[in-house]
């Protein structure tokens, strides 16, 4: 099927005239069709603009004008601004706004050839680990648990939406933001390579922002190659973005095939962390194994403020989210709730607009910088951010790669950790350290659990050093031969 | 004598410290490429940054830098190699993003001087604490429609620089004198025009009251006052307020108050305006603004010569007396009008001409230097008409009143109207014979010793010249004729 393709297959399909872009679009967008309303993947299909981007494709094609994505089927987060397409952030408030302008990571991958079948549901402006908080409902996880079909599983947040899609091959890849673990936590729970590569790396410009400090756009893909493939496309230094890095993209592809012969692989041993399954353990035994078998060296390492790591972000985040936030305000765009004062116009608008955890944040980021709590809470956070990058950079002085495991559960369901916020925060416990710390970062899937569910394991790098994370990435996929699928996919 | 506040108590001296927000010349805004200038449509300069919409990031623009650093060097300033950008967080729905970008902890301008003359002709030094960079909000239009306020977005994110001053005023006439020089400094480094009409430049007024030798007491914030005399005023309005309000038993609470001009008064803003916390945090989008020495270093070399400097130089330079050297480099445009009067011509006479005649026709006909009808080149021509004897000093007056409401050059004039001086002696001998001749009397009392006559007599040949006699060949015929 067209729809088990990888981007990398389907390149060459596409260069050989195998299929055209047109059957290629065409067949996901069946699927879309098939499986959205279920799914819930997508907030808006373009059906329409995708068809006449696989067109254009063809034609391209037929000129020889052939580059790195033309034809490729793609999903893209709710979250990066898409010219005359509606960009919601999964939010009431944004629910009829139409970007006039593209994304600088979204313009990378429309002139490197892609095409957008649409926009792919999150958490409500990416607050969140499981999609639960979108205004447009929740996204179901393609995955089912072995011992019981019913139950209907998460796909994980924020960027469910653009994960499911992807796991149920009815897009090829996808766009994806990660602030606090946002890719590559549901990548895990979905079977998928997600990467968050270092800070600064793909332009910040025209996403809809979450926290600037710890937003990273960065791909889903199916295998590590295609995610190197996409990160190619969507990275680039962006004068437009005043923290984005001036420094030359990499080959990521060969990146892949480098091997991880004579590399020190740390193991952090903070990532121990009491309660994680049995599982979870076994799997990254078997992920340090592999590793030493391919010739790594594996090195324990220690990182001594992984423990204020969660408690940190959810200082930083909201905090900034709380005055990012602050735009909505019914003036210029986006939903407008009257009132007879211009305060009772902010109130209403926002209280209409804004979800509950989105509320619970901004709340939260307003606290933390207020007058009388500044020092404790924000300054203090500010502090160890600054330790925990310390903590990396000591390490990286040491070793090539860190390998933990991306979560400390596989996929749960939709209502489980739901009455108890920090319950949620948890599943961000492993990957919050490489947003604080703007360090690269990818999940690969690994193995399953005894419910048959997707668990990865991830890779941390050196800052602006995604490449050896592919090539650890890769070796990790090679070992796993990682081939399960989900339940609910494209043609079944 | 210092200025004092005489209560009923004994007297009370001011204190004072101004905030100047004083928007920076520049093509485009602090952190758009939108255009910066003034009095365009509303809405028509607004990017996508600007309105703050979803996704949309600050760059700083390096001009907008380059402009502040100037300022600060221009203000003998420290200049902050590393200086960082804030959030002040505030909802006003002519500020789209929600907050402010502005520098709250480090600023890019430290502290400085800066030297005013006052009246008396002592010369006293203001402290600038800091001067930072910061983007101004759009303009709320509250009386276009009867329920609704509309939003001009042309000016949100037009770069200010916000110069702080030190308590260090201790009269009105201080603070006047220190808006004045500091305008004069940012016109003449061209980092902002210093109208205070069209707002460009904006004063808060920090004032306090206290018996001398006392610490500071309480004061209050006088927000956005829009000219130097306003100031002026609202500062001894105040400080009369203050001490009333201590005098009478009562104590000043630390507020913000609005100046009525038209009354003459300072009232409290609402309480609720002032209730703010700011959540000020570093702006996540930026990165901390690092100069490099070098770059500051080049924009020093290219500063131009400052009015202390330029006073310094016309004193030396041209002789001029302090005062006149002060209210010519007052302003750029004089000290430049000035210099190309004086340019190989007699500076005393170039300097009387500027100050005196010049500057009383500007007055009369409200016209600054740009709009003036007469160009330096040629008020300088008429001097030479002087010199070189075409005219006299006495028509020359009445061909610069024809310059100020023809803008003609004056030798034009002088021929057009035939105002050339006479100093061919038979028409001088001619008419000094008819005035000896018409006027026997008089001729014998001079010569019995009333000598005040003489002035008659030169005036009379002159009224019969028309004006146009040369005055030291009259003076030398009347003498000889009548001795």
């Amino acid at each position: 099927m067209l729809t088990d393709l990888t981007i990398a297959q389907a390149q060459a399909g596409l260069k050989a005239k195998t299929f055209s872009a047109v059957e290629l679009t065409q067949a996901h967008l069946t699927g879309v069709d098939a499986l959205n309303p279920r799914l819930n993947a997508f907030i808006t299909v373009s059906h329409a603009k995708a068809r006449d981007q696989a067109k254009a494709a063809d034609e391209a094609i037929a000129r020889g004008d052939i580059r790195p994505l033309t034809g490729i089927p793609l999903a893209i987060k709710d979250l990066f601004c898409t010219e005359g397409i509606r960009t919601t952030a999964a939010s009431r408030i944004l629910e009829s706004f139409i970007p006039p302008y593209e994304s600088t990571v979204t313009a990378n991958l429309l002139n490197d050839g892609a095409v957008f079948l649409g926009k792919t549901n999150l958490d409500e402006f990416a607050m969140g680990s499981s999609n639960m908080t979108s205004a447009f409902g929740p996204v179901e996880n393609p995955w089912k648990r072995r011992q019981d079909q019913n139950a209907v599983l998460v796909p994980g947040g924020s960027s469910g939406g653009s994960a499911a899609a992807v796991a149920a091959r009815i897009a090829m890849g996808a766009t994806g933001t990660d602030t606090g673990g946002s890719i590559r936590q549901p990548a895990s729970f979905c079977g998928l390579v997600g990467v968050k590569p270092s800070y600064g790396r793909c332009s910040r410009w025209g996403v809809v922002a979450f926290a600037s400090s710890l937003d990273h756009p960065g791909p889903f893909a199916r295998t590590v190659q295609d995610g190197a493939i996409l990160l190619g496309s969507m990275a680039s230094h962006d004068p437009k973005d005043s923290t984005s890095a001036d420094r030359p993209v990499p080959d990521y592809q060969a990146a892949c095939k480098r091997g991880v012969k004579g590399l020190r692989i740390g193991v952090p041993r903070e990532y121990r962390v009491d309660g994680m399954p049995a599982e979870i353990e076994a799997l990254w035994q078997q992920g340090i194994a592999w590793l030493r078998d391919a010739g790594a060296e594996i090195v324990d390492v220690s990182l001594p403020h992984t423990k204020y790591g969660l408690a940190t972000y959810y200082i930083v985040a909201p905090a900034e989210a709380s005055s990012n936030l602050a735009r909505y305000d019914g003036v210029r765009f986006g939903l407008r709730k009257d009132g007879a004062e211009l305060s009772d116009m902010y109130g209403n608008t926002r209280a209409a607009g804004f979800g509950a955890e989105v509320r619970r944040r901004i709340l939260i980021g307003t606290y933390v910088l207020s007058a009388g709590y500044y020092d404790a809470y924000y300054l203090r956070a500010q502090k160890v951010r600054a330790l925990i990058l310390r903590d990396f950079n000591e390490v990286f002085a040491n070793v090539d790669a860190l390998l933990t495991p991306t979560t400390p559960s596989a996929a749960f369901a939709q209502g489980e950790k739901m009455d108890d916020p920090i319950q949620m925060y948890l599943n961000d416990l492993f990957t919050v350290g490489a947003n604080l710390a703007g360090v690269p970062a990818i999940s690969v899937p690994a193995g399953l659990d005894s419910n048959g569910l997707p668990l990865g394991l991830q890779i941390i790098g050196k800052n602006f050093d995604e490449e050896t994370v592919f090539a650890v990435s890769a070796e990790i996929e090679r070992a796993a031969g990682f081939t399960a699928l989900p339940q609910i996919r494209a043609g079944m | 004598m210092a200025y004092a506040i005489e209560g009923t108590t004994g007297p009370w001296e001011v204190v004072v410290g101004l905030e100047v927000h004083a928007q920076v010349i520049s093509q485009s805004k602090l952190f758009s490429g939108s255009s910066a200038a003034f009095g365009a449509e509303p809405n028509t300069q607004v990017s996508f940054v600007d309105a703050g919409f979803p996704g949309m990031l600050p760059v700083i623009n390096r001009e907008c830098v380059a402009q502040a650093v100037r300022t600060g060097l221009g203000l003998n300033a420290v200049i902050h190699k590393v200086s960082r950008f804030d959030r002040k967080n505030y909802f006003y729905a002519d500020m789209p993003q929600g907050y402010q970008i502005s520098q709250y902890e480090h600023p890019v301008v430290g502290t400085g001087i800066v030297e005013v003359e006052l009246a008396d002709g002592s010369v006293k030094q203001i402290g600038v604490t800091r001067l930072h960079l910061e983007q101004d909000a759009g303009k709320s239009l509250h009386d276009q429609h009867t329920t609704k306020t509309f939003i001009d977005l042309n000016r949100s994110g037009v770069a200010l620089m916000e110069i702080v001053s030190e308590p260090d005023i201790r009269s009105p006439e201080e603070a006047g004198a220190y808006l004045r020089k500091l305008r004069s400094i940012l016109r003449y480094l061209g980092t902002c025009d210093g109208n205070m009409e069209e707002g460009s430049m904006r004063a808060d007024v920090n004032v306090s009251v206290r018996k001398a030798g006392e610490p500071y007491r309480t004061r209050c914030e006088i927000k956005n006052v829009n000219s130097i005399r306003f100031v002026m005023q609202a500062v001894e309005a105040e400080a009369a307020r203050q001490v009333e309000v201590w005098e009478s038993g009562g104590e000043v609470r630390q507020e913000t108050r609005l100046f009525d001009s038209n009354r003459g008064i300072t009232r409290p803003m609402r309480s609720k305006e002032d209730a703010h916390d700011y959540r000020y945090f570093p702006d996540p989008d930026l990165l901390p603004l690092v100069l490099e020495q070098s770059w500051i270093d080049a924009l020093k070399a290219s500063l131009p010569e400052l009015p202390d400097a330029k006073q310094a130089r016309f004193r030396s330079d041209y002789g001029l007396t302090q005062y006149d050297a002060a209210v010519l480099v007052a302003e750029k445009a004089t000290a430049d009008f000035f210099e190309t009067v004086a340019k190989g011509r007699d500076p005393k006479i170039a300097a009387n001409w500027v100050t005196g005649d010049f500057f009383a026709a500007l007055n009369r006909a409200g016209a600054s230097i740009e709009t003036s009808p007469v160009s330096a080149a040629n008020l300088g021509a008429l001097l030479d008409l002087i010199v070189d004897k075409t005219i006299n000093g006495r028509i020359a007056k009445d061909v610069f009143e024809a310059m100020v409401e023809t803008g003609k050059d004056p030798a034009a004039i002088v021929e057009e109207k035939g105002l050339k001086q006479v100093t061919d002696t038979g028409a001088i001998d001619a008419a000094v014979d008819a005035i000896v001749a018409a006027n026997p009397d008089k001729v014998a009392e001079y010569r019995s010793g009333r000598e005040k006559l003489f002035g008659f007599f030169v005036g009379q040949t002159m009224k019969a010249m028309a004006g146009k006699g040369n005055p030291a060949l009259i003076n030398d015929t009347l003498k000889r004729r009548l001795a």
